[in-house]
């Protein structure tokens, strides 16, 4: 029966369809359809893609939503008039707040980091050897003394200088330290007259 | 000839210990390059010792360290020093390899002992035999647990954590030191740039100890235990963990003080201990030191010049150039260490190890064997002539 049936539809005349999908194949552009597995992987990725769209810009809403708040602490502060540190002197009372010392040279007042160049330690500054020496691995800076530049690394493995810290007296006759700005030795910046207050 | 030596170095420390007292001797030994040398030498030769990995020869080289170490204990700068609730750890650490290296030490040399006489391995003898997983390892295994849990919570009660007050970036403790694990790291960075000694050397370690297996063709000691089928493994093995990494955890947990200086066992840690830890880099060395005079007196204006002054703008090139000028023996150096080396030793004295290996294997190999190489080589290098960098710029400094 189901033989007979066969023989049947091969003896019929070709649907309408399949002589549409016949001359596709002869044109040479037929495609065929999409089967489960391909319909699944592409669906998956669709999703995917949306989903990472749809979360990525819910985001950014959120983020617009949230008030700007900056909570970072002000870059300057004030410190005090020159009158205050005595020559070649190092003046430890904003290591705790502002992580800078305070150096005064005889020919300059200097706002020196107090960030270790080796791994960022807080160096101590011994009086006795006028020097800052961090206790990590053993990085030494001069200290004011003549004939150096206080801050430069001379011993232990510290790559480059201390950093200074823009500093300017203001109309007042105050310091002024603005820690937003650094001078890197490295760069050739510390002749910059922003980087010291000469006395 | 060794004996005469010993002897003469033996008559050389009791008349110095007489005359200086044997503390300062001791003090004067202890410092880095000294001690280091030493211990690299003393472990080195014992590991070929037969005597030193039996029973009796381990059993009296403990006592004698354990007693010396009571001895000393006796110091109260040294007590006082060692007996931090941080350093617990470091007096199991001696134990627990000691006694871990005597184990594997003491079958090895018990095995080239009955290879030596035409016997089978120990393990040969024994392979036959069968123990079970359940109960007979896992019972160990458990009991080995509860042993741990309780000297763990003992060891807690007993020795409280040494916690501080909370953290405060302005102060920063004098010595500030790394947990025991980390003592070794942290005196590396003392001879190497912070982006060499914690982040390429590390990752190195890391890598190389992953890499041992597929660099690793020798079939030997394979189930067995041996010395002499695997020296160069086992040497290599000994000198980067015992001497190196061992080493340097114990220096940096005894021998170093207030400002990382060196401080003896017996010295009081003084704070304003000054040291000269002055360090230049080669290019000074080259520029100043050597090629200066040598312009002086022949005359010549171009040697004089001094260090070339790099400037700090890069996106000239010109600057660049002036780098190269001013490190040309840095880089000469380290082009010939890292990539001549190899080659020449390729073609002569490793050649069987190079056939052995194959080209890709050998570069590996090769390269960890000299990264290992190089850390001692700069740290002897420092101590000598007070050596910073090989290679120094803005970026990378070697």
């Amino acid at each position: 029966m189901a033989q007979a049936q066969q023989e049947n539809d091969a003896g019929k005349q070709p649907s309408q369809r399949e002589q549409a999908i016949a001359q596709l194949k002869a044109d040479g552009v037929w495609k065929a359809p999409l089967d489960r597995r391909k319909f699944i992987t592409t669906a998956a990725a669709g999703w995917v893609i949306f989903a990472a769209a749809f979360g990525g810009l819910s985001a950014i809403l959120a983020a617009f939503m949230a008030p700007r708040l900056d909570f970072t602490k002000a870059q300057k502060f004030r410190a005090g008039v020159p009158d205050e540190y005595s020559n070649d002197s190092v003046s430890e009372q904003f290591k705790n707040t502002e992580k800078v010392w305070i150096v005064r040279t005889t020919e300059k007042i200097l706002a020196i980091s107090t960030v270790c160049t080796h791994l960022g330690c807080t160096p101590n500054w011994s009086e006795n050897e006028m020097k800052f020496k961090c206790p990590c691995h053993g990085s030494g800076f001069y200290g004011p003394r003549p004939g150096v530049e206080p801050g430069v690394n001379f011993e232990g493995p510290a790559p480059t200088p201390l950093p200074r810290f823009k500093i300017t007296l203001a109309d007042d006759g105050q310091l002024t330290v603005d820690k937003s700005q650094m001078f890197f030795k490295e760069k050739g910046e510390w002749s910059n007259p922003e980087s010291f207050v000469a006395v | 000839m060794l004996k005469a030596f010993l002897a003469a170095a033996a008559a050389l420390f009791i008349s110095a210990a007489v005359h200086y007292g044997l503390k300062n001797v001791l003090d004067y030994l202890g410092q880095p390059q000294i001690s280091f040398t030493l211990f690299a030498i003393v472990f080195i030769w014992a590991l070929f010792q037969r005597p030193v990995w039996t029973r009796t020869g381990t059993l009296l080289a403990m006592t004698g360290i354990t007693l010396t170490l009571g001895i000393m204990l006796l110091d109260k700068n040294f007590a006082h020093n060692l007996l931090k609730p941080d350093n617990a750890p470091i007096f199991l650490m001696i134990f627990f390899f000691s006694f871990f290296l005597w184990i594997s030490m003491w079958q090895a040399h018990n095995n080239d002992r009955r290879m030596e006489e035409m016997l089978p391995p120990e393990e040969k003898e024994t392979s036959n035999q069968k123990t079970w997983v359940w109960p007979d390892l896992v019972y160990i295994e458990f009991i080995c647990m509860i042993i741990w849990t309780v000297v763990l919570v003992v060891w807690s009660l007993v020795i409280p954590a040494p916690l501080e007050e909370p953290a405060n970036p302005g102060n920063t403790p004098n010595p500030s030191k790394a947990p025991w694990y980390f003592l070794g790291l942290q005196e590396l960075l003392v001879y190497f740039d912070p982006w060499m000694a914690g982040v390429v050397l590390p990752s190195i370690i890391i890598f190389g100890l992953m890499a041992i297996p597929y660099i690793d063709v020798n079939p030997k000691g394979n189930g067995y235990y041996s010395f002499k089928d695997r020296r160069l493994a086992i040497l290599t093995f000994c000198i980067g963990f015992f001497v190196m990494w061992d080493y340097m955890i114990v220096l940096g947990t005894i021998l170093r003080g207030p400002g990382w200086n060196y401080f003896g066992p017996f010295e009081e840690w003084n704070p304003h201990k000054v040291v000269a830890a002055n360090n230049v880099n080669l290019s000074e060395l080259v520029w100043i030191k050597t090629l200066y005079p040598i312009g002086n007196a022949l005359n010549i204006d171009w040697l004089k010049q001094g260090v070339p002054d790099v400037g700090p703008n890069y996106a000239d090139p010109g600057n660049w150039l002036k780098l190269l000028k001013k490190e040309f023996l840095g880089i000469l150096l380290l082009g010939f260490y890292f990539l001549v080396l190899p080659v020449i030793l390729a073609k002569t004295k490793l050649k069987n190890f190079y056939e052995r290996l194959g080209m890709g294997r050998y570069a590996v190999a090769i390269f960890l064997f000299l990264v290992m190489a190089i850390v001692p080589i700069k740290m002897y290098l420092r101590w000598t002539i007070a050596l910073k960098y090989i290679f120094a710029s803005p970026w990378i400094n070697f």
